[in-house]
């Protein structure tokens, strides 16, 4: 019953709080959106200057691929590239094509070797592969690749956030030590707070979950249900985390710390970025962190249509996450209230 | 009240020996005292003396590093007997966002009343200190006087048998500091046993026992009259002056 009283208040603050329901509840979408245009899947097109290749040559290019803009002069094209106008000039040296790449964007760069290579090959083969995916399609974008790992980031970020400003608050502001001289248990108090945060973020969840499939349209392969089951689980760890160690935190501004301690490396190692050049050692670091976890299941559930079976590791990994991290959070209230 | 009557005898809160340090800072250092059923005692001392700290012993929030603190003979903290006091915080341990009566109901479920006991409580709390008309108002649109008021009001909830009350006037205008006191004699008449901390004289007078309390020392324990008659002075103050050795704040 005092469990049940602790969390009808948070929630009761909590819709008071129109600011921070509008942090919990929009940012992730104004983001999610933000992303969305950015890498919704068009490719780099490159403007290509050209300057003494034969035109049946440059005309092979597919016009979809690149911009061709022909030089008289290998000088002139040089300085266009030299201004910003080009994003590489290929002439032919001695016999030979030669490519001047700008250099500063690798995807760019990328993006022009991999036009010539297509363009010189175009002629040599005669059979094409047949490409088929074992999962995804072609018409699979970028975002749809990080999607699943933004919308986890997204409920353990904010929900860490706010599980240790909220928690940080009611000891700066006396209301901790005030609950404590009242008859309720350590692990009430953290069940409390479990409980009230816990409707929040399911309702987080859905509402991330279905703005990314419904409104932005992201790949979706697998259970809309596992979804919400995997964000459920990554919220829980964020907020047992979150007001662990806001109980190390004596300010707010000291919990906005924790973010490039605790946040940052997790985006490192969750799988937006590709880990395999990494030092061996050091990719061993992401077994220690929720969001690997999290993120891991997203994309088996989302691109690779996985169901619980496929991800059971990952759930039982992220409730002992959640477990261990709310019974150290009962054992540092002792801090407060020693029983 | 369905207690032995070993346990009738027992001092109601019995402190022995309690020292407090907080890195090489000793801020109390080995206080005694016992405060008997029935009695209103009051820690009278100056700002920094130690009077909130040795509260915060007798409550089980905080841990003396030597000697013991019993509530009901039994050693405190230990969490049955939280149920058994109403606190009063010094520094107004109120949630903001919310309205008086959503703070008052949430303090009451953690004490264990529900239904309509609740809001009856409720309602009898809040008539003595004189806030009924303001129960909907959000807390943070409530003066500095009407806050103490509140949280004296959620101490009152449960009905305790005992009250620890860190200041529980401050701020609190003449007229309704005298309607507080009235009632808290009025609670000890019916056996509520209150202990409270204060600066003020003539409130000090009112109590039935007294501590002295400087730097963190207890320097001495009687009623008004009896401190006045030891130091042989007419009033508290000056009485405080000669026994303790300074002025109180
Ligand atoms: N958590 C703490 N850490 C360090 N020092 C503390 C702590 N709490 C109290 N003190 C110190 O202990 C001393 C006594 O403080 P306490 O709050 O008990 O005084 P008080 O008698 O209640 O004063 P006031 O009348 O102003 O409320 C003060 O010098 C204070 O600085
Ligand atoms: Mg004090």
């Amino acid at each position: 019953m005092r469990t049940r009283a602790l969390a009808v208040r948070i929630i009761r603050q909590f819709l008071r709080d129109k600011r921070t329901m509008a942090l919990l509840f929009l940012a992730p979408l104004l983001v999610l959106t933000l992303m969305h245009f950015v890498f919704n899947g068009q490719t780099v097109k490159p403007d290509v200057g050209v300057a003494g290749i034969p035109s049946a040559v440059t005309a092979k290019v597919d016009p979809e691929t690149a911009r061709i803009v022909d030089y008289p002069d290998r000088k002139e094209a040089e300085e266009d590239l030299r201004d910003g106008k080009l994003d590489a000039v290929i002439s032919i040296e001695n016999g030979k094509p030669a490519i001047l790449l700008e250099g500063t964007d690798p995807s760019m760069a990328k993006a022009v070797q991999l036009l010539l290579q297509k363009t010189l090959q175009a002629d040599m083969l005669t059979v094409q592969p047949q490409i088929s995916y074992l999962y995804g399609d072609e018409d699979l974008s970028s975002f749809d690749s990080f999607g699943p790992v933004l919308i986890g980031f997204f409920s353990f970020f904010f929900v860490f956030l706010l599980a240790g400003v909220s928690f940080l608050r009611e000891r700066t502001t006396g209301t901790l030590e005030r609950l404590l001289a009242t008859p309720i248990r350590r692990s009430e108090v953290v069940a409390g707070y479990l409980l009230g945060f816990g409707l929040f973020t399911l309702a987080q969840a859905t509402l991330i979950a279905w703005f990314s499939i419904r409104v932005l349209g992201i790949y979706m392969a697998g259970s809309v249900w596992l979804v919400l089951l995997i964000n459920l689980l990554l919220t829980l760890t964020a907020l047992t985390l979150g007001t662990l160690l806001s109980s190390y935190a004596g300010t707010e501004f000291q919990i906005i710390q924790f973010i490039p301690l605790v946040i940052v490396p997790q985006v490192f190692f969750s799988g937006l970025f590709n880990l395999e050049a990494m030092n061996p050692w050091l990719q061993k670091l992401s077994y220690v962190m929720p969001l690997y976890y999290g993120a891991d299941a997203m994309r088996d559930i989302m691109l690779r249509g996985k169901g619980l079976a496929g991800i059971q590791v990952d759930i039982y990994v992220l409730l002992g996450f959640s477990v261990l991290f709310a019974l150290l959070n009962v054992a540092a209230l002792k801090k407060q209230r020693t029983i | 009240m369905g207690q032995s009557p070993a346990a009738e005898n027992v001092p109601l809160v019995e402190i022995r020996g309690v020292s407090r340090r907080f890195g090489a800072k000793t801020v109390l250092d080995d206080v005694s005292l016992n405060v008997e059923r029935g009695e209103i005692f009051g820690l009278l001392g100056p700002s920094g003396s130690g009077k909130t700290t040795l509260i915060k012993l007798i409550t089980g929030i905080d841990k003396a590093d030597e000697g013991t603190v019993r509530m009901f003979g039994e050693t405190m903290p230990k969490l049955s007997l939280l149920q058994r006091y109403g606190y009063m915080a010094q520094s107004d341990a109120l949630y903001q966002e919310l309205t008086a009566r959503e703070n008052l109901r949430f303090f009451a479920s953690l004490y264990g009343l529900a239904g309509s006991r609740r809001e009856e409580r409720i309602r009898a709390a809040m008539e003595i200190v004189d806030l009924n008309d303001h129960l909907n108002k959000t807390v943070s649109a409530y003066s500095g006087g009407m806050k103490r008021r509140l949280s004296l009001a959620i101490s009152l909830l449960h009905e305790p048998e005992l009250l620890i009350l860190d200041e529980p006037t401050v701020g609190i205008d003449p007229v309704l500091r005298r309607s507080i006191w009235e009632e808290l004699l009025a609670l000890r008449d019916r056996g509520t046993s209150i202990v409270l901390t204060t600066h003020v004289m003539d409130e000090a007078d009112k109590c039935d026992r007294i501590g002295l309390i400087r730097d963190g020392r207890l320097t001495a324990v009687d009623t008004p009259q009896g401190l006045k008659n030891r130091s042989g002075t007419d009033s508290i103050e000056q009485a405080f002056i000669v026994l303790g050795g300074g002025a109180p704040s």
